[in-house]
């Protein structure tokens, strides 16, 4: 049985969601604090992935990617060669793909924490870098570990985006969904019913932790 | 020797015989193998796109020929490795008759081909009903798989009733797994010549030409008929 497939995705859902952390923390705070028709318009843009289905992400990204579109070309001319195909493409579209989903809880509990702890900070002259740091994130603990479940779990259930950017290459693209469609129309069964039932029993642990999380969520509201 | 690893293309009914290739080549050279697999209008898909695939084997000559021509392939690279034949299968023994005559008095239940878009032998098994006229008949009734693996996955579950598949894929299967089959005459379908071509990508890569030589040496192509290809 080859395991590789399993690495390869826990490496790429461990890539995706450490950069969609990064870039989602400052996107998802303008989000839950500003207004106007620009909030909403971003929102909506952020949401797209959610809805659209994935054969259109994949078809756009394709063409954004390959050799004549516009990312593909750059990244050529920067000597990485093709970004369609490989590693490093996956990582974008999974980015792209699991977006919604690290915004979404951040935002959430951004907007929960409300204006007033941070009121009071200000009055006690806590610049805004420290506020950030010394109140919103500690008090936003359960959204940062909420986003980073749902982006990791949404990234390793990622299909039909990788089936048209990946290419299903061995240790780069080949990643765990790909691999059991595989196995399945090679008719290897077992193998096939391993690894589905790994998927199986993981999505069920990260929805139990969903469940852990919000529980003690809920406690500390009390 | 500096060992490398060349990146393959393989068009899906070849999965079997590139494995077995595959194995044979990294003992005898050393270079590792990275093969992908998929229908052959995908995987030039993929390619037109930049995929880093280094050498292609194709289940057809055209896209092969197209690559060449577009500056993608090596020119003067393409060899035909493989000349692959066409079998009407079903896995009930007695549904499909040797004569093929069930396709005419209809067959009632679903049937299968691979997308003739994308896959050759999809495009071959469209070619056998349209020949028989019967490919309008057998509009409403006809599955399409998105490779010939796929339909070959289609009716060795038991979820289609018969279909077109590669001959490459019956040899394979044990006696009393085989069926019922039925290989219609090589007028019915333009002959899928397989061609193998190097990729610009692999122009200068030691394993993708050493494999692309290896294609064409005899222990190579005992194996390849082995697998129930025709060598010419």
């Amino acid at each position: 049985m080859d395991y590789s497939p399993v690495w390869l995705t826990l490496k790429l859902a461990t890539v995706s969601t450490g950069l969609l952390l990064l870039l989602s923390v400052p996107l998802a705070w303008w989000l839950a604090r500003s207004g106007g028709w620009l909030k909403h318009l971003v929102s909506v843009v952020v949401t797209l992935p959610l809805v659209l289905p994935p054969t259109v992400l994949g078809f756009y990204l394709l063409v954004a990617m390959g050799v004549n579109g516009p990312l593909g070309k750059v990244y050529e001319q920067m000597g990485f060669g093709s970004l369609a195909f490989s590693f490093s493409g996956l990582i974008l579209g999974s980015m792209i793909y699991s977006l919604p989903f690290v915004v979404q809880p951040l935002q959430n509990a951004f907007a929960a924490i409300g204006r007033r702890p941070l009121e009071v900070a200000a009055t006690l002259c806590a610049s805004p870098i420290d506020r950030f740091f010394s109140i919103v994130i500690p008090l936003s603990v359960p959204g940062f570990l909420t986003a980073a479940t749902l982006g990791f779990a949404h990234t390793v259930g990622e299909f039909g985006v990788v089936l048209m950017i990946g290419g299903s290459i061995p240790g780069e693209t080949k990643v765990l969904s790909i691999a059991i469609y595989e196995h399945v129309e090679s008719l290897e069964y077992v193998q096939a019913h391993w690894l589905s039932a790994g998927m199986l029993l993981f999505s069920f642990c990260v929805l139990l932790l969903m469940q852990l999380l919000n529980r003690g969520n809920g406690k500390n509201l009390l | 020797m500096w060992a490398g690893s060349v990146r393959i293309a393989v068009a899906a009914n070849f999965t079997g015989a590139m494995k077995a290739l595959s194995v044979l080549f990294e003992k005898e050279t050393g270079h590792a193998v990275i093969a992908s697999y998929g229908s052959t209008g995908t995987l030039y898909a993929q390619i037109i796109n930049g995929a880093p695939y280094e050498l292609f084997l194709a289940a057809d000559s055209i896209r092969p020929e197209k690559l060449e021509k577009a500056g993608i392939a090596v020119r003067g690279s393409r060899v035909t490795y493989a000349w692959g034949e066409l079998v009407l299968w079903s896995l009930d023994p007695n549904l499909i008759d040797a004569e093929g005559k069930i396709l005419l008095t209809g067959i009632n239940q679903r049937i299968v081909i691979a997308n003739p878009k994308t896959a050759p032998y999809g495009l071959a098994g469209r070619q056998v009903l349209e020949n028989m006229g019967l490919w309008e008949r057998y509009q409403p009734r006809l599955v399409r798989g998105q490779s010939i693996a796929q339909v070959f996955q289609m009716i060795a579950s038991g979820n289609v009733s018969a279909g077109f598949i590669a001959a490459s894929q019956l040899a394979l299967l044990p006696v009393d797994k085989k069926g019922s089959y039925w290989q219609p005459s090589k007028q019915l379908y333009s002959p899928l010549s397989q061609q193998a071509v190097l990729l610009k990508k692999g122009e200068a890569q030691a394993a993708a030409i050493a494999f692309h030589a290896f294609l064409q040496t005899a222990p190579a192509q005992s194996v390849i008929s082995n697998y129930g290809y025709h060598l010419k």
